[in-house]
């Protein structure tokens, strides 16, 4: 049952197909109701906080690898290379992400800039990730359409536990970057990246691994982990709080559901994990209002959260709710986290075969007759804000 | 010859910003420059069938608001990923306070 299931996250799969033809793929999603006047308002960009921000992440880097680099050899290094490797391996996510989506900046360059640097320290190659990030838009957490699903049901705790050190995903990535240097992409790729822009994600490639192959050499050469510490090393030893990070926004929640508000959470961070997510964790917010820059988004969560279900007030309390949903999933992949949202929010669909979360093989759904997102009536969930 | 229809009045459009339209069954979306010239295209964006008027307008650029793809909205001209094909645009005139877009 566990390894069907799983199979049917496969793009290539007839799974992918099925949420084609159901209308459960591109579907209109909901979106709270923001006056135009407020959204452009909310939607301006400006350079400055992300320069800061930037200057900030940058800067705290070179110190923290010089202070490394002075004191190599002695236990000193440690802690400064541990806020480097964060800084490197789990920071560069969230910049990878907004600057992805061109938003932290006004001057597009600026996006361009961080993005490619960000692209290389997380190790996901910059064309073949806009387009899965696009993707994931458009039909986030929809089996078999999703390439950005971590945690599927059932889950595979082994590989996410590895993860927290890249042991998965860093020999992923050099798969992959071997397999794009010589010209090819891998058959989930070919699902999403469009034919002209294929030869971007070759070029980058071969770059990249010409500077890996440039660190391993001075590390043999001089005899030294030192450049492999600096360069790579941190997608390794640093990346544990992107992932921490990362499995607040869907793990354990509903698969096909079509609103955000269900299948995302918004969690509140202190300053330092805010700083370093680039204020992510309004994740609703970001997914309904995809152009709001990351340092907005604060003022976006206070025009829609009437609307959301209750935010999380910690990493803690989400982490209370995804373990046993997670382990739940394991043996029960029908279950998932049923969000109630708040009294008066707007309501969307009427959860049916396709759209109540669970997630169903679509072949066995009743394919209704109009597609999935134009089933919008009262959900039944929402209390009646008009009701005596 | 086009077909000149009236889209909107010129002070229903902010400067730099963007308004619906619809005609025929078709969308359209109507800017507004910040030198206060106007322009006209589809209304939705090439890349998924999404409203161009919910986006934001900087200058002379619409930005898709789903996917941040981009178009020289003066143009039509996509201007990269996630957007690879221009948007067809439609050509403008004001008379008597009235944006008017010329429809084939």
């Amino acid at each position: 049952m566990g390894r069907e299931r799983l199979e049917r996250y496969d793009l290539t799969g007839p799974e992918n197909r099925a949420a084609v033809q159901s209308g459960l793929a591109g579907a209109t999603w909901f979106r709270s109701a923001v006056p135009r006047k407020r959204m452009k308002e909310l939607m301006r960009r400006t350079d400055g906080p992300a320069i800061r921000d930037t200057a900030l992440w940058v800067g705290l880097m070179v110190a923290c690898a010089g202070a490394g680099i002075a004191l190599w050899g002695s236990w000193w290094a440690v802690p400064f290379f541990l806020v480097y490797g964060v800084l490197y391996g789990s920071a560069s996510d969230s910049r990878w992400h907004e600057a992805g989506h061109g938003t932290a900046f006004r001057s597009r360059w600026l996006d361009e800039a961080v993005y490619q640097v960000a692209c290389f320290m997380i190790m996901r190659d910059p064309t073949a990730s806009r387009w899965s990030h696009t993707r994931h838009h458009t039909d986030t957490l929809v089996v078999g359409r999703d390439p950005e699903i971590n945690v599927m049901r059932p889950a595979r705790l082994a590989k996410l536990l590895a993860n927290f050190l890249g042991l998965v995903d860093v020999p992923l990535a050099f798969r992959a970057m071997a397999v794009h240097a010589v010209g090819r992409l891998t058959v989930e790729e070919a699902d999403f990246v469009p034919e002209s822009e294929r030869p971007k994600v070759y070029r980058t490639a071969r770059v990249w691994l010409a500077i890996y192959v440039v660190a391993v050499t001075a590390a043999v050469v001089f005899g030294t982990w030192l450049p492999l510490v600096l360069v790579g090393g941190p997608r390794i030893y640093g990346t544990f709080m992107h992932v921490v990070y990362g499995l607040t926004q869907h793990a354990g929640m509903g698969e096909n559901v079509l609103d955000h508000r269900l299948n995302t959470r918004t969690v509140r961070m202190c300053r330092v994990n805010r700083f370093l997510y680039w204020n992510m964790n309004f994740h609703v917010e970001h997914h309904m209002f995809p152009m709001v820059p990351y340092y907005r988004l604060p003022e976006l969560h206070e025009e829609v959260r009437h609307d959301c279900a209750p935010v999380y007030p910690s990493l803690w309390a989400a982490y209370r709710e995804i373990v046993p949903a997670v382990l739940q999933q394991l043996k029960d992949q029908d279950h998932y986290v049923k969000r109630e949202l708040l009294p008066g929010a707007a309501p969307f669909h009427i959860p049916n075969e396709l759209t109540d979360g669970r997630a169903r093989p679509l072949a066995a759904a009743a394919t209704p007759s109009a597609p999935a997102s134009d089933q919008t009536a009262p959900d039944p969930t929402v209390p009646d804000p008009t009701a005596a | 010859m086009p077909q000149w229809i009236a889209a909107c009045e010129t002070d229903d459009v902010d400067p730099e910003d963007v308004v619906p339209f619809e005609h025929a069954g078709n969308a359209y979306a109507v800017y507004r420059s910040p030198d206060d010239a106007y322009f006209a295209t589809d209304g939705h964006c090439t890349h998924e069938r999404e409203l161009l008027c919910d986006g934001l307008v900087m200058g002379g650029v619409i930005e898709c608001p789903k996917h941040n793809g981009r178009f020289d909205y003066t143009s039509g001209k996509a201007l990269g990923a996630p957007v690879l094909v221009d948007v067809r645009t439609y050509p403008t005139k004001v008379e008597d306070g009235t944006v008017y877009i010329g429809v084939p």
